[in-house]
């Protein structure tokens, strides 16, 4: 511990690239077994789980900060996708976009009175709560009544196909920092509340907003068109249609030996895994650099032991905000980047088992506090989510097999072979804590 | 006259009587979370997983009961099954304790590595219900809908306005006052009860005098599991039965746990009937009840409603907000059984 460089031994590196080396042999498997296109859907998919691996184990490897609310961050930034990349809707501003802008106005507006009111009526005792009560009670008041009317004209305009205010119609690829900057916002707010109270206040306000964020992302229509979704968002990577049209690639097709719809589709699959390749290396990079750093030894000192760390001058509370709005933004990219592969926005589908559980289940297993572990987490962890449902029937069925077709328990088995995936990635979580608490890849003394 | 009567029952209809029995609901939820926070020291994530764990059993033993004819009108059937649920889930949390939460206990770890694991029992008590019973929503209710039909009301008082009070919300609300006396008489009169509040109240106290921890744990766990079965129940009963609903119960849960100070049982009840009350009032369209008490020309044209019930949830979270951020202790100043 008194080394501040301490390189890792060799027969832990030697672990890890063998650990990284079954991932990638994993995945060719399924590229010789089902097909390259599904082997490289799973790398886009587990990039992504990675990133958003890499977000919680900053919050949580490095400061032990609880966050169960990675499903609102990384909904923010799958918000963001649609806000940057979606054309704006010139009839749903000239019709209610004054109205909604005030309104948001006088709602921030409302939240500083209401701040102001209570930092200054200090000395009122009982008075001070009804004040501030007051204050935002009528503020709120004046809000709605701006902003409703507004709402439901933007609302009414073409639904079917727009509804909504539309987005700042640039590339998607800027959404990237944007849903960072949407998720560090909200993150500093949570924070700014629930840090420096019980550890566990934390965990519950998170999984308090992270409902919220869908509910709104549901329910405002104006905003993100609700559960109508946006569909057809624009892409960073050429359309397999064009490239299907163009007569270069049906010839680049022809010299590898592949169909052109299936190159094509594989084509736009590596152009996102490259792209997302680039982000979690760059993202790697500055974590492993802010881990090495004096800010990382300090932000392990604090989490080692946070009374010591206060008596050495730290400002613990402030440090703490600083690294859960950082892990959030890091979600947030994650979220964006999801939303972008996805080509649309489904507020439906964000669940919390799917984006919150499962995701602290890939830095626990991977190893929290070591980057590198949160990586392969996300990798493994997302592999066998999603390998998990052939594996559940085919294992049901092998248990099964010795029972007559239309048995009543084998037919109840097969239709719920889907959910032994969640039995088993908690059963991995508990086993993993309790046998080898350090993950995967432990983190490294320094 | 008839018309302030009328605003009158217009909000005991719709704001009164199923917040008494949401209250109750959330109520006993959040007593379970305080008794664990308060024995075991840390917030149980897995609690609303337990909740439906034991509403399942109780499901499919009434449904066991209702095929062979057996019924217990007028009250849902679903009543005659509940000790078999409270079976189930009491079982449910003495073997996770005893497989799970035990090492950790003797490893003394901290509140942060228990709430993990809860994740962990969460995943697989969820993975089993969905396994066992499916995602679907499941009606149960049987018996007599109602105590006092809303037209049977107007008949009997000639207002313009029904009272309706379904049997569900009448056996919730008797069924909490009952379970609740018990858990405060238990608590506060019997030997074991006062060696519950012993440990949660100093640990190393209660240890030197002779109070052994691995019962006071195992008792916590027994009650915790009678408590989440009735209100699991009490909840699929009221509404329906759906795996998925009880993982959003928790943010209510817990907001009643800390806004009544956790670790604190009278807080946990009074924290259940602040969030269904503030829930019900907010997301309220208060129209009707300003047309009877204004003046026809001064009638709003609005809903007047604070909030859509689409956010009901998001009540929960803004008091919960309010209390970290006015008084984190919650009103009780928590941490005391």
């Amino acid at each position: 511990m008194t080394q501040t460089h301490q390189p890792t031994t060799t027969a832990q590196s030697r672990r890890n690239i063998l650990l990284f080396g079954i991932m990638t042999l994993l995945l060719c498997f399924v590229g010789f077994v089902q097909s390259w296109n599904v082997t490289f859907s799973l790398l886009n998919m587990c990039l992504i789980s990675a990133i958003m691996a890499l977000g919680l184990n900053i919050q949580w490897g490095y400061a032990g900060l609880f966050n169960v609310g990675v499903m609102g961050f990384a909904a923010l930034g799958g918000l963001a996708g649609v806000l940057v990349s979606q054309a704006p809707i010139p009839a749903a501003w000239a019709a209610g976009g004054a109205g909604v802008v005030g309104g948001l106005i006088t709602g921030l507006a409302t939240i500083l009175a209401g701040l102001a009111v209570w930092r200054r009526t200090r000395m009122r005792g009982r008075q001070r709560h009804w004040l501030t009560g007051l204050t935002v009670l009528v503020g709120y008041t004046v809000m709605r009544m701006i902003i409703d009317p507004a709402v439901s004209a933007i609302e009414a305009i073409d639904p079917a196909r727009a509804g909504f205010l539309g987005g700042a119609g640039m590339p998607i690829i800027f959404s990237w920092a944007v849903g960072g900057i949407f998720a560090a916002a909200v993150a500093w707010v949570v924070g700014r509340i629930s840090l420096g109270l019980r550890s566990d206040y934390l965990a519950i306000a998170t999984l308090g907003i992270s409902e919220i964020i869908i509910y709104f992302l549901k329910f405002e229509d104006w905003l993100t068109r609700g559960v109508k979704n946006v569909a057809g968002l624009s892409r960073p990577v050429p359309y397999e249609v064009d490239l299907n049209k163009s007569a270069q690639f049906q010839e680049f097709a022809s010299s590898i030996g592949m169909n052109v719809i299936d190159a094509s589709s594989l084509v736009v699959k590596i152009s996102y895994a490259i792209l997302f390749t680039l982000v979690l290396l760059v993202i790697l990079w500055l974590s492993e650099a802010a881990l090495r750093s004096p800010w990382g030894r300090m932000m392990r000192a604090i989490r080692d032991n946070e009374t010591a760390a206060s008596a050495m001058g730290k400002d613990v509370t402030s440090r703490h905000l600083q690294v859960f709005v950082l892990g959030s933004a890091v979600v947030g990219i994650a979220g964006a980047m999801l939303t972008t592969l996805d080509g649309q926005f489904t507020p439906t589908s964000y669940q919390p088992l799917r984006f919150t559980f499962l995701i602290w289940v890939m830095v626990i297993i991977g190893g929290s506090g070591n980057n590198w572990g949160a990586v392969l987490g996300g990798f493994l962890i997302w592999f066998f989510w999603i390998e998990a449902e052939p594996m559940g029937l085919w294992v049901m069925d092998a248990l099964t097999s010795g029972m007559p077709d239309g048995h009543w328990l084998r037919m109840h088995l097969m239709d719920s072979a889907a959910h032994t995936r969640l039995m088993t990635m908690g059963l991995v979580l508990l086993l993993v804590l309790r046998f080898s608490p350090r993950g995967l890849i432990p983190e490294v003394k320094r | 006259m008839t018309d302030v009567l009328n605003a009158i029952v217009l909000l005991g209809n719709f704001v009164l009587v199923p917040g008494l029995a949401y209250g109750s609901q959330l109520a006993l939820g959040a007593l379970g979370v305080t008794l664990i926070y308060g024995i075991l020291r840390f917030s149980n994530l897995a609690h609303g997983e337990t909740m439906s764990f034991g509403a399942m059993i109780t499901i499919l033993v009434t449904w066991l009961l209702q095929a062979n004819g057996i019924s217990f009108h007028p009250l849902p059937t679903a009543l005659l099954a509940l000790p078999f649920g409270i079976i189930g889930a009491v079982a449910l949390c003495l073997i996770v304790d005893r497989l799970v939460y035990r090492y950790y206990r003797q490893q003394r770890s901290t509140s942060s590595i228990y709430l993990i694991v809860s994740i962990g029992v969460m995943l697989i008590t969820g993975g089993l219900i969905r396994f066992i019973i499916g995602p679907g929503d499941r009606k149960i209710t049987d018996g007599e809908r109602f105590i006092i039909k809303a037209r049977d009301f107007k008949e009997m008082t000639g207002l313009n306005e029904g009272l309706a009070i379904k049997t569900t919300q009448g056996v919730t609300v008797i069924t909490a006052v009952s379970v609740v006396a018990f858990v405060f008489w238990f608590l506060g009169r019997t030997r074991t009860g006062k060696a519950m509040r012993a440990y949660s109240d100093n640990e190393d106290l209660a240890l030197l005098s002779g109070i052994n921890p691995e019962r006071v744990v195992m008792i916590a766990w027994i009650m915790t599991g009678a408590l989440a079965t009735i209100a699991g129940t009490l909840y699929g009963l009221d509404k329906s039965f759906k795996p998925f609903t009880y993982m959003q119960l928790l943010l209510p849960i817990f907001a009643a746990a800390i806004v009544g100070g956790v670790g604190n049982p009278i807080g946990a009840i009074v924290g259940g009937f602040v969030v269904a009350f503030s829930e019900l009032i907010i997301t309220f369209a208060y129209r009707k009840v300003f047309m009877y008490l204004l003046p026809d020309e001064m009638a709003p044209e609005g809903m007047i409603q604070l909030l859509s019930t689409d956010y009901k949830f998001a009540v929960s979270f803004v008091i919960l907000v309010i209390v970290l951020l006015v008084k984190p202790t919650g009103i009780f100043s928590g941490k005391l059984l």
